[in-house]
């Protein structure tokens, strides 16, 4: 919207811009980065959708920092509830960064407009979350900085007011689908990155000396998930496309409540506020597997404990496949007042009023723990320990990794802020002596075959076809629960439909806004993760954090106390996987916890 | 309280059975029509289906071409604010069972921008209403370093209505006056500087409100409260755009 077009030239049709940083995505890592890097350099912000519709906007509950306004807290608790709930498959080094900056990440938002909930005397209110501690695991604390259940809302809006303030410059429905890679002294960096501009279909190639990757995750690999219908990990797809490692990929958040059916996000910080889950019988479950904190155990044991009171028959409703989140003894006014919109999520989407009854629930797919290794420094890592210079990633797409197996609640708006905020200022770092690469001959050559090879392809197979079959078969094979068995079948049935993807046609053969062929190729992506998610997860033969094995139900520290890196190395369509992945690992960093039990 | 949950409602039975629903979508594709035309679809659909379900059915079942943004599908990234049956509504929060399905569902794209691609508007234009009302945080004073603002429970719940705007801009393309004079403001730039304007820890309201003093400011509300119906969010919109014009007769917020 304010791009500048005096800026480009255009050469062959092709429309070539120059900025220092190139930010992909706009959602909170992207924007937060962009405060940053803009006043500091010349900086773009390209997204495929408009900035606020980004899916930050639909994180509700929370953002953790020990500001201690309420009651004792420290942000050496904060770091050990972290790193206990990712199931010590964090590194703590990160871990106790995320933790420490919290503290300023919330005053920034704060002294930038955000309008959190307030304390009778006047300071940022904070509530409880799951996982979240008072002296390593005692008992819960009020940690979760919050404005009502919309936090995610108001931190995108007050980024996006900043942003403006700052007279950022957006390219608002650009689609980046490739980053350009140029040789320097035998290393490869990047140069820049190549969009296709959905309201045109126009190519513009991004000359730049950083690029920072802020793109999301990618729940759609999945039917049932709280993720938007644009969340189909088209960044960390490139990357993984230019042949950079994916780490722990084969860990991925379910988180409990989601709307029976529907997977919609219902707030952990219900349960925060005081809201129970109950099996058919009415039953408190949650006291039989974690005694001491309960309701507010982290969510990948809260999410394996729902569908196991369903598998074990005590399931609620008609076909016993659900359970309930009781709001009821909260009151109208909590309810209206802290958690107005999850209220009206249940009213409008399911009928039901949680003033008055209680809310049908089943786990929904949520977060990818695992995605685009960087350092503590938000740089992107080729291998284990060496930084691609220039290239940096931050938020959902990145792995740091703060969250190891499994991410505690408040601790992803909380991810964006401190790592997007390091990637701006070190990007801006970077760039002060950072020369252009040159660029190649034609650097829009990759995508513009991608487009027309999509667009031209005379198949007859039906994008939202294979789309379901990949989506209904991740659900059923590679969720809460998995084991060699289903993740063996899960593997199969993506190898055909890569196969049958080389054969899909789309209707829409035009140039604008042709969101036909977009979901064609955001499909491509979904593919390429989900077969990387699954190859990972059949190696891990243990149970850990938001990766559960059925047939290896315990964690394995011997064996498996270690991050997964998988790489692609060979022809991605070859159709056994294992002729085009590789898998090493990555040891885990640790300063202050040794590993215990996991026990809440 | 144990045993409440027993008793509790099992998804209405009429959401088990399909019916067959006619969507009839405005469309138009500049690279081929003239003109936008009405296109009939059948689309089986379940009473607890979303408008924005049925427009997948056409999209993914039946015509690939169909355009419309959507994301988050749930409400809160507004990206799909279209006309439904002549109102102005999120295809994402608008269920089959809320509307008359004997008759068929007329879906076209919000008005008063430039309509781009079926459902598709150019909403650039009204982002930059938007920007022009200085859509930030302008303290008297900065904050002391490393420090939060003090703001008390009631001067946070002055503005916390305005904050839930999602910028879709289904009350401003609903604005009659807007139809006919793009260049008004529109409620949602208008709520967007209110959300500011009645913050205590902001200084600026006084530039806000010269700039919603214009001939293309406040004043050319009339009051239809069409914009508040449209809200998908429950915004009272004609009630801030009043007491913006409150705070203008007043001087000060």
């Amino acid at each position: 919207m304010t791009q500048d077009p005096s800026d480009s030239t255009i050469i062959d049709g092709v429309h070539y811009h120059q900025f220092d940083i190139v930010i992909v995505g706009a959602g909170g890592a992207g924007m937060r980065a962009a405060i940053e890097a803009g006043p500091g350099a010349k900086t773009a912000v390209i997204s495929k959708l408009y900035p606020t519709r980004s899916h930050t906007g639909a994180a509700q509950g929370g953002m953790a920092a020990a500001l201690a306004n309420v009651e004792e807290d420290s942000w050496e608790w904060h770091t050990f509830d972290t790193v206990k709930g990712g199931d010590y498959l964090v590194d703590q080094d990160a871990a106790e960064i995320l933790a420490k900056e919290a503290i300023d990440a919330v005053i920034d938002l704060e002294n930038m407009g955000l309008p959190f909930n307030r304390t009778p005397e006047g300071k940022i209110d904070q509530r409880r979350f799951g996982g979240h501690t008072r002296d390593h695991g005692k008992a819960p604390v009020r940690r979760a900085c919050y404005a009502a259940d919309r936090t995610g809302h108001m931190i995108l809006q007050t980024l996006f007011q900043n942003c403006v303030r700052l007279g950022i410059n957006f390219f608002n429905e650009f689609y980046v689908l490739d980053v350009i890679m140029s040789e320097v002294d035998g290393v490869e960096q990047p140069a820049g990155v190549v969009a296709y501009e959905l309201s045109t279909g126009d190519l513009h190639v991004f000359h730049s000396k950083a690029i920072i990757f802020a793109t999301g995750g990618f729940g759609k690999i999945f039917k049932t998930t709280s993720n938007a219908h644009t969340l189909t990990g088209d960044g960390v797809g490139i990357i993984w496309r230019k042949k950079l490692p994916l780490e722990d990929m084969e860990f991925f958040q379910f988180h409990p409540t989601g709307l029976a059916g529907l997977g919609i996000l219902l707030t952990e910080g219900a349960r925060g506020e005081g809201a129970i889950l109950r099996n058919a019988s009415g039953e408190r479950f949650m006291e039989r597997y974690a005694p001491t904190i309960k309701d507010l155990a982290p969510r990948d044991i809260v999410a394996r404990c729902m569908v196991k009171e369903v598998a074990e028959g005590r399931g609620a409703g008609p076909n016993k496949d659900y359970v309930y989140l009781d709001c009821t003894h909260l009151g109208a006014e909590v309810l209206e007042t802290k958690l107005p919109d999850i209220t009206e999520f249940a009213r409008t989407y399911l009928g039901v009023d949680p003033v008055t009854e209680p809310v049908p629930v089943m786990p929904t797919a949520h977060y990818a723990m695992g995605g685009i290794p960087t350092n503590v420094n938000a740089e992107v890592l080729r291998d284990n320990t060496t930084v691609v210079p220039g290239l940096y990633a931050a938020g959902e797409c990145a792995c740091v990794s703060v969250h190891g197996s499994n991410r505690l609640g408040t601790n992803s708006l909380l991810d964006i802020n401190v790592f997007g905020k390091r990637a701006g200022n070190n990007a801006v770092a970077y760039v002060q002596n950072a020369k252009f690469l040159p660029l190649p001959e034609d650097p829009a050559v990759f995508v513009r075959d991608m487009i027309e090879g999509v667009r031209n392809n005379p198949g007859t197979e039906r994008i939202s076809v294979l789309r379901k079959e990949l989506q209904e078969e991740m659900d059923t094979k590679a969720q809460v629960f998995r084991t060699d068995e289903s993740l063996d079948s899960v593997t199969k049935t993506i190898t055909h439909l890569r196969d049958r993807y080389m054969n899909i046609g789309v209707q829409d053969k035009g140039r604008r806004y042709n969101t036909d062929l977009l979901e064609a190729i955001e499909l491509g992506f979904l593919l390429d993760l989900a077969e990387v998610v699954v190859f990972s997860a059949r190696n891990r033969k243990e149970s850990r954090g938001g990766h559960m094995r059925d047939d290896y139900p315990d964690r394995d520290d011997e064996n498996y106390m270690k991050h997964t890196m998988a790489y692609l190395t060979g022809d991605p369509h070859s159709s056994d996987a294992a002729d085009h992945i590789r898998l090493d690992w990555k040891p885990v960093v640790m300063t202050r916890y040794q590993p215990m039990e996991r026990k809440y | 309280m144990s045993t409440a949950t027993i008793d509790a409602p099992a998804p209405v039975d009429d959401a088990l059975k399909p019916f067959i629903v006619t969507l009839i979508v405005r469309r138009f594709n500049p690279e081929l029509d003239d003109e936008p035309k009405w296109v009939d679809y059948d689309v089986e659909m379940f009473s607890t289906d979303r408008i924005l379900d049925a427009l997948h059915k056409i999209k993914w079942e039946q015509d690939g071409s169909l355009s419309f943004r959507r994301s988050c599908a749930h409400g809160i990234c507004g990206s799909d604010a279209m006309r439904i049956n002549g109102r102005n509504r999120l295809a994402c929060k608008t269920l089959i069972k809320d509307l008359d399905i004997t008759k068929p569902i007329y879906v076209e794209a919000i008005k008063g921008l430039p309509l781009e691609k079926d459902l598709i508007v150019d909403m650039d234009p009204f982002f930059e209403s938007f920007r022009e009302v200085q859509p930030f945080l302008i303290p008297s004073k900065k904050a002391e370093p490393g420090k939060e603002r003090i703001q008390s429970v009631a001067d946070r719940a002055r503005f916390d209505d305005t904050t839930k705007c999602i910028l879709c801009a289904a009350c401003t393309s609903s604005c009659p006056i807007f139809w006919t004079d793009g260049q008004y403001f529109g409620p949602a730039a208008i709520v967007n500087a209110h959300r500011f304007i009645f913050d205590s820890r902001d200084d600026a309201a006084k530039v806000r409100l010269d700039i919603l003093n214009d001939q293309e400011g406040v004043w050319r509300c009339r009051t239809t409260f069409n914009c508040t119906d449209a809200c998908p969010r429950g915004i009272q919109v004609t009630q801030a755009i009043a007491e913006v014009k409150q705070a203008l007769m007043r001087g000060k917020p």
